[in-house]
C-alpha cells in the first residue's frame, strides 16, 4: 500500500498505509490525523482539507480541476502548491507523496 | 420576547423540514439562521449541484431542494429569522430561552439543533492588525456603501463578491484589485467591465499576490502586497474589504452545556435528544452509533423529534401518531379541503 506522510506546519510528521482510490483526505480522517477537517466530507463545497504539496510531487499530480481552485481561493492561506486534499486520489504512483497541512483550516 | 412551541437553530433543509413536522402536529415554530437566507450548506455550497439522493426525487439542486422545502412548510406561515446568530441559551423554568447577537429572545419548551457544521463566517484576515482594525478599516462585507465613499479601498478576492464591490465602489472611490491568482472566478462580463476601468486607470488590479502585511496598527494608510515571484509593494490603502468566502464555525454552540463529539453533538437515536432535556440536534450536527451525513438522515432524525417536542409542548394532550394521507386534522393545518 502507498505511504503517504502528513507533515504539520510545526514539522512533526506521520507516515501512513493509504489504501489505493481513497483520496489522502480520508487517509488522514481514517487515521484520526490533525489538521485535517474536511467539514463538507469530500465534496469539493469547502477549502477545510487544504494541504500544501511537496514541490516535487505537485507536478506529477493530476491538474486540478478548475473548481477545486476556485475552492481553493478560500483556503486558509493559499500558495502556489495548495491542494484540496479530497481531490487526491491514492495510488501505487505517489507511493512516498508528503502534504503538510496549514496552521489552521478556518 | 417571542415564545413559540419549538425554536428550531438552522433553516437548512433539516431545519425547514423539522417546520413541518411540527407543523403537522400542530406545533409553532420559529427558525433562526446566521445566513440571510434558508438553505443552509445547500444554498451556501452547492446551490447548483445535483444531489441524487433524495427520496422518489431522482436528481435535485441544493437550490431547487430548498424552494420545495419551503413551498411545503408555506401553509405553516412560520417566521424565519435570518442574519442571525444563536450566541446564548438558557434556562427558564420549563423553557429555554434563547438569544441572538442582535439581542432578539425566544422562548420555547424545546429547542432543535439542526446547524449542520455551525454557523457560516465569513473567512478573516489572519495578519497583524488586521483583529484591531476590523470594522474600522477592515471588513468582510458593505453593508453600507455610503462609509465607503472617497477612499483608497483594497478588495481582496477573486468571486463575485469581490467583482461586485470593486464595480459599484468603483463608482466613487479608487479600487485596488488583489487576488492570489491571474484568474478571477467571478462572472466574466463583470470582469471585463473592470478590465475596462482598469483600462482608463479607475481600477488597478494586482495578481498574482497576496497582503503580506498592514503597515499601520491604529489608522491604516497602506499595506503590502507580496506578488508569487517575490516582489513586494506597497499600496496606498484607507480601508480593505476581504472576500474569502465563507467558513463554517461551530461557534458558541459548544459553550451550552451539550455532551459533544468532536464538532458534533451527541443525541440518542431515539428522539434525538441531546443530555439536555428539551434539546434536540439533527442533520449534520448530531452524532450516535451508525450516523450517516445524509439530508434523508437528518429528515428521519426531526420526525422523531418532532414527537417529542409534542409531549414537552402539550404536556396534557396525547400524542396520536397519524398519516398526512388519512387525517382530517393534518389536511386542515396543511390548508387542503
Amino acid at each position: 500500500m502507498p505511504k503517504i506522510t502528513y507533515k504539520d506546519c510545526q514539522g512533526n510528521s506521520k507516515t501512513i498505509e493509504v489504501e489505493n482510490g481513497l483520496t489522502v483526505m480520508e487517509g488522514a480522517i481514517q487515521n484520526e490525523i490533525p489538521g485535517i477537517d474536511a467539514d463538507c466530507g469530500g465534496s469539493m463545497a469547502c477549502a477545510t482539507c487544504h494541504v500544501y504539496v511537496e514541490e516535487k510531487w505537485f507536478d506529477k499530480l493530476p491538474k486540478a480541476e478548475d473548481a477545486e481552485v476556485d475552492m481553493i481561493d478560500m483556503a486558509f492561506e493559499p500558495k502556489k502548491n495548495s491542494r484540496l486534499s479530497c481531490q487526491i486520489i491514492v495510488n501505487d504512483e505517489l507511493d512516498g507523496l508528503e502534504v503538510t497541512t496549514p496552521k489552521q483550516q478556518t | 420576547m417571542k415564545k413559540t412551541d419549538v425554536i428550531i437553530i438552522g433553516a437548512g433543509p433539516v431545519g425547514l423540514f423539522a417546520v413541518h413536522q411540527l407543523g403537522i402536529k400542530g406545533l409553532k415554530a420559529v427558525v433562526i439562521d446566521n445566513l440571510d437566507k434558508a438553505g443552509g450548506q445547500c444554498i451556501e455550497l452547492y446551490p447548483d449541484k445535483p444531489i441524487y439522493d433524495i427520496p422518489a426525487i431522482p436528481e435535485c439542486t441544493g437550490e431547487q431542494l430548498t424552494t420545495r422545502l419551503l413551498e411545503q412548510i408555506k401553509p405553516f406561515k412560520t417566521e424565519l429569522f435570518l442574519n442571525e446568530r444563536v450566541d446564548e441559551v438558557r434556562q427558564e423554568k420549563e423553557n429555554w430561552v434563547v438569544k441572538t447577537n442582535n439581542n432578539k429572545e425566544f422562548s420555547a419548551p424545546n429547542i432543535i439543533i439542526a446547524g449542520g457544521v455551525g454557523s457560516f463566517e465569513p473567512r478573516k484576515i489572519s495578519l497583524k492588525y488586521a483583529e484591531k482594525l476590523e470594522g474600522k478599516s477592515v471588513f468582510y462585507a458593505v453593508r453600507n456603501k455610503e462609509q465607503f465613499k472617497n477612499k483608497k479601498i483594497s478588495i481582496c478576492g477573486g468571486g463575485d463578491s469581490a467583482l461586485d464591490w470593486a464595480l459599484e465602489l468603483s463608482k466613487f472611490s479608487k479600487i485596488t484589485l488583489i487576488h492570489r491568482r491571474n484568474e478571477f472566478r467571478g462572472a466574466q462580463h463583470t470582469l471585463s467591465e473592470i478590465r475596462k476601468l482598469e483600462k482608463e486607470g479607475k481600477v488597478s488590479i494586482k495578481t498574482p499576490c497576496q497582503i503580506e502585511s498592514l503597515d499601520n496598527e491604529n489608522e491604516l494608510k497602506s499595506i503590502t502586497v507580496k506578488f508569487d515571484d517575490g516582489k513586494t509593494e506597497k499600496i496606498s490603502t484607507d480601508v480593505i474589504l476581504g472576500f474569502f468566502g465563507l467558513i463554517m464555525k461551530l461557534g458558541p454552540i459548544a459553550e451550552w452545556g451539550l455532551n459533544m463529539d468532536k464538532k458534533t453533538i451527541e443525541v440518542n437515536s431515539k428522539n434525538f435528544e441531546t443530555n439536555k432535556k428539551g434539546i434536540f440536534a439533527a442533520g449534520d450536527i448530531c452524532s450516535y452509533p451508525g450516523k450517516l451525513k445524509l439530508i434523508l438522515s437528518g429528515f428521519h432524525e426531526v420526525a422523531l423529534a418532532s414527537v417529542e417536542c409534542f409531549k414537552r409542548a402539550r404536556p396534557n394532550e396525547k400524542y396520536r401518531f397519524e398519516f398526512t394521507t388519512s387525517s382530517k386534522t393534518i389536511q386542515d393545518r396543511l390548508g387542503k379541503k
